[in-house]
Protein backbone atom coordinates (compact mmCIF):
# COMPACT_ATOMS: atom_id res chain seq x y z
CA UNK A 1 0.00 0.00 0.00
CA UNK A 2 2.86 2.39 0.72
CA UNK A 3 4.53 2.20 -2.35
CA UNK A 4 1.11 2.27 -4.30
CA UNK A 5 0.68 6.10 -3.02
CA UNK A 6 4.60 6.74 -3.17
CA UNK A 7 3.75 5.84 -6.95
CA UNK A 8 0.63 8.02 -7.43
CA UNK A 9 2.38 10.78 -5.61
CA UNK A 10 5.42 10.15 -8.18
CA UNK A 11 2.83 10.45 -11.31
CA UNK A 12 1.45 13.34 -9.92
CA UNK A 13 4.68 15.51 -9.77
CA UNK A 14 5.72 14.28 -13.06
CA UNK A 15 2.24 14.87 -14.60
CA UNK A 16 1.48 18.42 -12.96
CA UNK A 17 2.69 20.47 -16.02
CA UNK A 18 0.58 18.51 -18.14
CA UNK A 19 -2.62 18.80 -15.82
CA UNK A 20 -1.30 22.66 -16.27
CA UNK A 21 -1.43 22.83 -20.25
CA UNK A 22 -4.33 20.22 -20.79
CA UNK A 23 -6.47 22.35 -18.75
CA UNK A 24 -5.26 25.20 -20.81
CA UNK A 25 -6.08 24.27 -24.30
CA UNK A 26 -9.67 22.83 -22.92
CA UNK A 27 -10.59 25.89 -21.68
CA UNK A 28 -9.03 28.02 -24.54
CA UNK A 29 -10.75 25.84 -27.04
CA UNK A 30 -13.86 26.03 -24.63
CA UNK A 31 -14.06 29.20 -24.90
CA UNK A 32 -13.17 30.01 -28.36
CA UNK A 33 -16.31 27.38 -29.26
CA UNK A 34 -18.73 29.38 -26.78
CA UNK A 35 -17.59 32.60 -29.33
CA UNK A 36 -17.94 30.60 -32.32
CA UNK A 37 -21.46 28.72 -32.02
CA UNK A 38 -23.41 31.06 -29.18
CA UNK A 39 -22.10 34.76 -30.41
CA UNK A 40 -22.21 34.27 -34.10
CA UNK A 41 -24.72 31.45 -34.97
CA UNK A 42 -27.09 31.65 -32.41
CA UNK A 43 -27.15 35.26 -31.27
CA UNK A 44 -26.06 36.40 -34.77
CA UNK A 45 -24.58 39.72 -32.62
CA UNK A 46 -20.91 38.73 -34.12
CA UNK A 47 -20.36 39.11 -37.96
CA UNK A 48 -18.82 36.63 -40.25
CA UNK A 49 -16.24 38.76 -42.05
CA UNK A 50 -16.69 42.30 -41.00
CA UNK A 51 -15.82 44.82 -43.61
CA UNK A 52 -13.36 46.89 -41.55
CA UNK A 53 -10.72 43.62 -40.57
CA UNK A 54 -7.05 44.19 -41.00
CA UNK A 55 -4.90 41.79 -42.66
CA UNK A 56 -3.49 40.88 -39.64
CA UNK A 57 -6.71 40.46 -37.85
CA UNK A 58 -7.43 37.66 -40.58
CA UNK A 59 -4.17 36.00 -39.88
CA UNK A 60 -5.00 36.25 -36.29
CA UNK A 61 -8.66 35.10 -36.25
CA UNK A 62 -7.46 32.18 -38.45
CA UNK A 63 -4.87 30.90 -36.53
CA UNK A 64 -6.55 31.09 -33.66
CA UNK A 65 -10.08 29.51 -34.73
CA UNK A 66 -7.96 26.53 -36.26
CA UNK A 67 -5.87 26.46 -32.57
CA UNK A 68 -9.02 26.28 -31.07
CA UNK A 69 -10.52 23.01 -32.74
CA UNK A 70 -7.09 21.64 -32.13
CA UNK A 71 -6.89 22.42 -28.76
CA UNK A 72 -10.38 21.31 -27.64
CA UNK A 73 -9.85 17.40 -29.35
CA UNK A 74 -6.55 17.29 -28.60
CA UNK A 75 -7.27 18.73 -24.61
CA UNK A 76 -9.44 15.82 -24.28
CA UNK A 77 -7.39 13.34 -25.13
CA UNK A 78 -4.25 14.19 -23.06
CA UNK A 79 -7.00 14.54 -20.26
CA UNK A 80 -7.82 10.61 -21.15
CA UNK A 81 -4.66 10.07 -21.06
CA UNK A 82 -3.86 11.21 -17.90
CA UNK A 83 -6.47 9.28 -16.45
CA UNK A 84 -4.98 6.23 -17.51
CA UNK A 85 -2.02 7.13 -16.14
CA UNK A 86 -3.90 8.16 -12.84
CA UNK A 87 -2.27 11.47 -12.11
CA UNK A 88 -5.26 13.51 -13.15
CA UNK A 89 -5.35 16.49 -10.23
CA UNK A 90 -9.04 18.14 -11.17
CA UNK A 91 -7.95 21.47 -9.50
CA UNK A 92 -4.88 22.18 -11.38
CA UNK A 93 -6.41 21.08 -14.81
CA UNK A 94 -9.42 23.71 -13.81
CA UNK A 95 -6.51 26.53 -12.82
CA UNK A 96 -5.17 25.66 -16.20
CA UNK A 97 -8.67 25.74 -18.08
CA UNK A 98 -9.73 29.19 -16.42
CA UNK A 99 -6.11 30.43 -17.45
CA UNK A 100 -6.92 28.89 -21.15
CA UNK A 101 -9.76 30.20 -21.44
CA UNK A 102 -9.44 33.60 -19.65
CA UNK A 103 -6.47 34.33 -21.64
CA UNK A 104 -8.44 33.74 -24.72
CA UNK A 105 -10.83 36.49 -24.41
CA UNK A 106 -8.59 38.95 -23.05
CA UNK A 107 -7.03 38.59 -25.76
CA UNK A 108 -10.22 38.21 -28.35
CA UNK A 109 -11.96 41.34 -26.30
CA UNK A 110 -8.64 43.74 -26.19
CA UNK A 111 -6.15 43.26 -29.31
CA UNK A 112 -9.08 41.43 -31.30
CA UNK A 113 -11.80 43.20 -31.15
CA UNK A 114 -10.42 46.82 -30.43
CA UNK A 115 -6.80 46.77 -31.68
CA UNK A 116 -7.32 44.47 -35.43
CA UNK A 117 -11.04 45.30 -35.40
CA UNK A 118 -12.02 41.80 -36.68
CA UNK A 119 -15.53 42.30 -35.14
CA UNK A 120 -17.00 43.68 -32.52
CA UNK A 121 -19.55 41.94 -29.69
CA UNK A 122 -22.74 43.27 -30.80
CA UNK A 123 -23.75 45.98 -33.96
CA UNK A 124 -25.75 48.58 -33.52
CA UNK A 125 -26.06 49.17 -29.78
CA UNK A 126 -23.70 50.77 -27.20
CA UNK A 127 -20.76 48.47 -26.87
CA UNK A 128 -19.19 49.88 -24.00
CA UNK A 129 -20.95 47.46 -21.19
CA UNK A 130 -20.22 45.15 -23.38
CA UNK A 131 -16.53 45.63 -24.13
CA UNK A 132 -16.56 45.69 -20.13
CA UNK A 133 -17.94 43.01 -19.19
CA UNK A 134 -16.71 40.41 -22.08
CA UNK A 135 -13.20 41.58 -20.28
CA UNK A 136 -13.88 41.50 -16.58
CA UNK A 137 -15.15 37.94 -17.14
CA UNK A 138 -11.89 37.27 -18.97
CA UNK A 139 -10.16 38.99 -16.39
CA UNK A 140 -12.33 37.18 -13.24
CA UNK A 141 -11.22 34.10 -14.89
CA UNK A 142 -7.20 34.79 -14.52
CA UNK A 143 -7.45 35.43 -11.27
CA UNK A 144 -9.31 32.05 -10.19
CA UNK A 145 -7.00 30.12 -12.39
CA UNK A 146 -3.94 32.14 -10.53
CA UNK A 147 -5.34 31.40 -6.94
CA UNK A 148 -5.93 27.52 -8.10
CA UNK A 149 -2.58 26.81 -9.81
CA UNK A 150 -0.97 28.55 -6.65
CA UNK A 151 -2.77 26.44 -4.67
CA UNK A 152 -2.02 23.17 -6.47
CA UNK A 153 1.53 24.47 -7.49
CA UNK A 154 2.60 24.15 -3.38
CA UNK A 155 1.03 20.58 -3.04
CA UNK A 156 3.16 19.23 -6.04
CA UNK A 157 6.52 20.96 -3.77
CA UNK A 158 5.08 19.39 -0.63
CA UNK A 159 5.47 16.22 -2.56
CA UNK A 160 9.16 16.92 -3.24
CA UNK A 161 9.89 17.46 0.67
CA UNK A 162 7.60 14.32 1.21
CA UNK A 163 9.90 12.03 -1.33
CA UNK B 1 -17.87 29.32 -77.74
CA UNK B 2 -19.02 27.33 -74.86
CA UNK B 3 -20.30 24.70 -76.45
CA UNK B 4 -17.36 23.91 -78.07
CA UNK B 5 -15.41 23.73 -75.16
CA UNK B 6 -18.03 21.04 -73.57
CA UNK B 7 -18.28 19.13 -77.27
CA UNK B 8 -15.11 16.03 -76.14
CA UNK B 9 -16.53 16.26 -72.58
CA UNK B 10 -18.94 13.08 -72.72
CA UNK B 11 -15.90 11.21 -74.47
CA UNK B 12 -13.53 12.40 -71.50
CA UNK B 13 -16.22 11.19 -69.41
CA UNK B 14 -16.16 7.71 -70.63
CA UNK B 15 -12.58 7.84 -69.98
CA UNK B 16 -12.73 8.34 -66.54
CA UNK B 17 -15.41 6.28 -65.65
CA UNK B 18 -13.28 3.27 -67.26
CA UNK B 19 -10.64 4.66 -65.27
CA UNK B 20 -12.62 4.67 -61.98
CA UNK B 21 -13.54 1.52 -62.43
CA UNK B 22 -10.05 0.33 -63.36
CA UNK B 23 -8.98 1.34 -59.83
CA UNK B 24 -11.94 -0.06 -58.16
CA UNK B 25 -11.03 -3.31 -60.20
CA UNK B 26 -7.25 -3.49 -58.84
CA UNK B 27 -7.72 -2.84 -55.31
CA UNK B 28 -10.34 -6.01 -55.37
CA UNK B 29 -8.10 -8.21 -57.33
CA UNK B 30 -5.55 -7.48 -54.51
CA UNK B 31 -7.43 -8.09 -52.45
CA UNK B 32 -8.88 -11.60 -53.41
CA UNK B 33 -5.00 -12.14 -53.68
CA UNK B 34 -4.01 -11.15 -50.26
CA UNK B 35 -6.61 -12.90 -48.82
CA UNK B 36 -5.48 -16.18 -50.20
CA UNK B 37 -1.68 -15.42 -49.59
CA UNK B 38 -2.17 -14.38 -45.70
CA UNK B 39 -4.40 -15.62 -42.98
CA UNK B 40 -5.55 -12.69 -42.08
CA UNK B 41 -7.96 -11.48 -44.31
CA UNK B 42 -8.03 -7.77 -45.41
CA UNK B 43 -10.67 -5.33 -43.75
CA UNK B 44 -13.55 -5.30 -45.71
CA UNK B 45 -13.81 -1.41 -43.86
CA UNK B 46 -10.92 -0.61 -46.27
CA UNK B 47 -12.28 -2.00 -49.36
CA UNK B 48 -15.16 0.04 -48.47
CA UNK B 49 -13.42 3.02 -48.34
CA UNK B 50 -11.29 2.88 -51.32
CA UNK B 51 -14.23 2.19 -52.96
CA UNK B 52 -16.53 5.37 -51.66
CA UNK B 53 -13.22 7.23 -52.24
CA UNK B 54 -12.94 6.72 -55.09
CA UNK B 55 -16.54 7.31 -56.48
CA UNK B 56 -15.98 10.94 -54.73
CA UNK B 57 -13.17 11.47 -56.88
CA UNK B 58 -14.62 10.88 -60.28
CA UNK B 59 -18.27 12.25 -58.81
CA UNK B 60 -15.99 15.97 -57.55
CA UNK B 61 -14.71 15.65 -61.70
CA UNK B 62 -17.84 14.12 -63.68
CA UNK B 63 -21.07 14.08 -61.44
CA UNK B 64 -23.66 16.83 -62.05
CA UNK B 65 -21.99 18.87 -59.28
CA UNK B 66 -19.36 19.25 -62.26
CA UNK B 67 -21.38 20.92 -65.08
CA UNK B 68 -22.59 23.76 -62.54
CA UNK B 69 -19.17 24.44 -61.03
CA UNK B 70 -18.38 26.25 -64.77
CA UNK B 71 -20.58 28.73 -63.30
CA UNK B 72 -21.22 27.89 -60.00
CA UNK B 73 -18.35 28.54 -57.42
CA UNK B 74 -20.68 27.02 -54.85
CA UNK B 75 -21.03 24.02 -56.76
CA UNK B 76 -16.92 24.28 -57.03
CA UNK B 77 -16.76 24.11 -53.51
CA UNK B 78 -18.60 21.44 -52.99
CA UNK B 79 -16.44 19.59 -55.71
CA UNK B 80 -13.30 20.69 -53.90
CA UNK B 81 -14.72 18.79 -50.66
CA UNK B 82 -14.54 15.52 -51.64
CA UNK B 83 -12.06 15.94 -53.68
CA UNK B 84 -9.58 17.49 -51.18
CA UNK B 85 -10.96 16.66 -48.10
CA UNK B 86 -13.04 13.84 -47.71
CA UNK B 87 -11.51 11.08 -50.87
CA UNK B 88 -8.10 11.72 -49.46
CA UNK B 89 -8.66 10.31 -45.53
CA UNK B 90 -10.90 7.84 -46.99
CA UNK B 91 -8.02 6.96 -49.72
CA UNK B 92 -5.36 7.01 -47.24
CA UNK B 93 -7.47 4.50 -44.72
CA UNK B 94 -7.61 2.08 -47.53
CA UNK B 95 -3.90 1.95 -47.56
CA UNK B 96 -3.53 0.88 -51.30
CA UNK B 97 0.75 1.33 -50.68
CA UNK B 98 0.27 -1.75 -48.02
CA UNK B 99 -1.96 -3.37 -49.97
CA UNK B 100 -0.15 -3.47 -53.10
CA UNK B 101 2.71 -4.50 -50.89
CA UNK B 102 0.99 -7.74 -49.82
CA UNK B 103 0.83 -8.86 -53.24
CA UNK B 104 4.07 -8.63 -54.56
CA UNK B 105 6.63 -11.32 -53.96
CA UNK B 106 9.18 -10.44 -51.24
CA UNK B 107 12.22 -9.69 -53.49
CA UNK B 108 9.50 -6.93 -55.53
CA UNK B 109 8.33 -5.89 -52.78
CA UNK B 110 11.66 -5.31 -50.69
CA UNK B 111 12.70 -2.98 -53.94
CA UNK B 112 9.53 -1.19 -54.11
CA UNK B 113 10.11 -0.32 -50.23
CA UNK B 114 13.47 0.52 -51.26
CA UNK B 115 12.34 2.84 -53.77
CA UNK B 116 10.52 4.71 -51.06
CA UNK B 117 12.75 5.56 -49.18
CA UNK B 118 14.70 8.10 -52.22
CA UNK B 119 14.67 11.45 -51.74
CA UNK B 120 11.70 12.30 -53.97
CA UNK B 121 9.33 10.47 -52.28
CA UNK B 122 10.87 11.57 -48.82
CA UNK B 123 10.40 15.29 -50.19
CA UNK B 124 7.20 15.05 -51.49
CA UNK B 125 5.65 13.06 -48.35
CA UNK B 126 7.00 15.75 -45.63
CA UNK B 127 4.68 17.56 -44.23
CA UNK B 128 5.96 20.59 -44.79
CA UNK B 129 6.21 20.07 -48.71
CA UNK B 130 2.65 18.55 -48.80
CA UNK B 131 1.31 21.59 -46.44
CA UNK B 132 2.60 24.34 -49.30
CA UNK B 133 1.62 21.78 -52.33
CA UNK B 134 -2.26 21.40 -51.15
CA UNK B 135 -2.66 24.74 -49.11
CA UNK B 136 -0.26 26.72 -51.02
CA UNK B 137 -1.50 25.50 -54.00
CA UNK B 138 -5.58 26.36 -53.19
CA UNK B 139 -4.17 30.61 -52.56
CA UNK B 140 -2.89 30.30 -56.18
CA UNK B 141 -5.80 28.92 -57.51
CA UNK B 142 -7.77 31.52 -55.82
CA UNK B 143 -6.12 34.80 -55.86
CA UNK B 144 -4.63 34.35 -59.34
CA UNK B 145 -6.38 34.54 -63.00
CA UNK B 146 -5.76 30.47 -62.61
CA UNK B 147 -9.14 29.85 -61.45
CA UNK B 148 -10.94 31.95 -64.69
CA UNK B 149 -8.51 29.97 -66.94
CA UNK B 150 -9.23 26.35 -65.72
CA UNK B 151 -12.79 27.83 -66.69
CA UNK B 152 -11.76 27.71 -70.17
CA UNK B 153 -9.96 25.07 -70.89
CA UNK B 154 -10.97 21.16 -69.70
CA UNK B 155 -7.37 20.16 -69.81
CA UNK B 156 -6.41 22.38 -67.33
CA UNK B 157 -9.94 21.67 -65.65
CA UNK B 158 -8.92 18.67 -65.21
CA UNK B 159 -4.98 19.19 -64.50
CA UNK B 160 -5.95 21.48 -61.37
CA UNK B 161 -8.68 18.68 -59.94
CA UNK B 162 -5.81 15.71 -59.80
CA UNK B 163 -2.92 18.25 -58.30
CA UNK B 164 -5.87 18.98 -55.22
CA UNK B 165 -6.56 15.83 -54.65
CA UNK B 166 -2.90 14.61 -55.26
CA UNK B 167 -1.22 17.21 -52.93
CA UNK B 168 -3.90 16.77 -50.24
CA UNK B 169 -3.44 13.03 -50.44
CA UNK B 170 -0.21 13.74 -49.80
CA UNK B 171 -0.36 15.85 -46.84
CA UNK B 172 -3.04 13.49 -45.60
CA UNK B 173 -0.50 10.41 -45.59
CA UNK B 174 2.25 12.98 -43.88
CA UNK B 175 -0.27 14.21 -41.07
CA UNK B 176 -1.82 10.64 -40.24
CA UNK B 177 -0.69 7.13 -40.76
CA UNK B 178 -2.71 4.05 -41.80
CA UNK B 179 -0.27 3.02 -45.02
CA UNK B 180 3.15 2.18 -45.55
CA UNK B 181 5.08 5.41 -45.16
CA UNK B 182 9.47 4.92 -44.80
CA UNK B 183 9.31 8.26 -42.62
CA UNK B 184 7.26 9.71 -40.35
CA UNK B 185 7.79 12.79 -38.20
CA UNK B 186 7.44 13.60 -34.33
CA UNK B 187 3.70 14.05 -33.50
CA UNK B 188 4.80 17.50 -32.09
CA UNK B 189 6.28 18.29 -35.72
CA UNK B 190 3.09 17.12 -37.42
CA UNK B 191 0.61 18.89 -35.47
CA UNK B 192 2.75 22.35 -35.97
CA UNK B 193 2.32 21.70 -39.66
CA UNK B 194 -1.31 20.58 -39.49
CA UNK B 195 -2.06 24.18 -37.23
CA UNK B 196 -0.49 26.33 -39.53
CA UNK B 197 -2.25 24.22 -42.57
CA UNK B 198 -5.72 24.47 -41.08
CA UNK B 199 -4.91 28.03 -40.43
CA UNK B 200 -3.95 29.05 -43.72
CA UNK B 201 -7.03 26.82 -45.41
CA UNK B 202 -9.24 29.38 -42.97
CA UNK B 203 -7.83 32.38 -43.60
CA UNK B 204 -8.00 31.50 -47.21
CA UNK B 205 -12.10 31.25 -46.88
CA UNK B 206 -12.46 34.31 -45.09
CA UNK B 207 -10.36 35.87 -47.73
CA UNK B 208 -12.10 34.73 -50.60
CA UNK B 209 -15.64 35.84 -48.50
CA UNK B 210 -13.91 39.74 -49.19
CA UNK B 211 -12.51 39.21 -52.40
CA UNK B 212 -14.23 37.32 -54.69
CA UNK B 213 -11.68 34.99 -57.46
CA UNK B 214 -11.41 36.84 -61.21
CA UNK B 215 -14.87 35.97 -62.63
CA UNK B 216 -16.80 35.06 -59.57
CA UNK B 217 -19.61 37.31 -58.32
CA UNK B 218 -19.85 38.60 -54.83
CA UNK B 219 -22.93 36.39 -53.64
CA UNK B 220 -21.10 33.40 -55.33
CA UNK B 221 -18.09 34.06 -53.60
CA UNK B 222 -19.74 34.72 -50.43
CA UNK B 223 -21.19 31.50 -50.25
CA UNK B 224 -18.69 29.40 -51.57
CA UNK B 225 -16.32 30.99 -48.98
CA UNK B 226 -18.78 29.84 -46.41
CA UNK B 227 -18.73 26.95 -47.58
CA UNK B 228 -15.38 26.03 -47.87
CA UNK B 229 -14.95 27.59 -44.07
CA UNK B 230 -17.44 25.06 -42.17
CA UNK B 231 -16.77 22.62 -44.73
CA UNK B 232 -13.38 22.54 -44.11
CA UNK B 233 -13.87 22.55 -40.09
CA UNK B 234 -16.32 19.51 -40.55
CA UNK B 235 -13.29 17.71 -42.15
CA UNK B 236 -10.30 19.00 -40.25
CA UNK B 237 -12.58 17.47 -36.83
CA UNK B 238 -12.22 14.57 -38.84
CA UNK B 239 -8.56 14.80 -39.77
CA UNK B 240 -7.73 15.88 -36.07
CA UNK B 241 -9.94 13.22 -34.44
CA UNK B 242 -7.64 10.53 -36.42
CA UNK B 243 -4.32 12.72 -35.40
CA UNK B 244 -5.13 12.41 -31.44
CA UNK B 245 -6.33 8.68 -31.56
CA UNK B 246 -3.03 7.65 -33.21
CA UNK B 247 -0.88 9.81 -30.44
CA UNK B 248 -2.76 8.51 -27.86
CA UNK B 249 -2.11 4.69 -29.10
CA UNK B 250 1.10 5.52 -29.47
CA UNK B 251 1.65 7.05 -25.81
CA UNK B 252 0.22 4.11 -24.17
CA UNK B 253 2.75 3.00 -21.07
CA UNK B 254 4.06 -0.27 -21.63
CA UNK B 255 3.28 -1.07 -18.11
CA UNK B 256 -0.06 0.22 -17.52
CA UNK B 257 1.08 1.92 -14.39
CA UNK B 258 0.34 1.75 -11.03
CA UNK B 259 -2.64 -0.75 -10.66
CA UNK B 260 -0.18 -3.36 -13.19
CA UNK B 261 2.34 -2.91 -10.81
CA UNK B 262 0.70 -4.19 -8.17
CA UNK B 263 -1.23 -6.99 -9.16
Amino acid sequence: MEKTSKHVKASLTNYSSRNLWGGFLFGLGVVAFIDETVFHQLLHWHHFYDKSTTDIGLVSDGLFHAFSWFATIGSSFMLADLHRRHAFVLKRWIGGALLGGGTFQLYDGTIQHKLMQIHQIRYNVDITPYDVVWNITALGMIIAAYFLLKNTNIRTEEHHAFK
Amino acid sequence: MHSNNHLPEPILWLQLIAVCMIAIGLYLIAMVISNRRFRKSWSIWKTLSFGIGVVFIFSAIIGPYAINAHSDFYAHMTNHLLLGMLAPILIAFASPVTLFLRVLNVKTARRVTEWMKSWPILLLTHPLVAALLSVGGLWILYTTSLYALMQQNVLLHMFVHVHVFIASYLFTISIISFDYLPHQWSFRFRSIVLLLALAAHGILSKYLYAHPPEGVSRIGAEKGSMLMYYGGDASEILLILIFCTQWYKSTKPRVSTSTHSFV
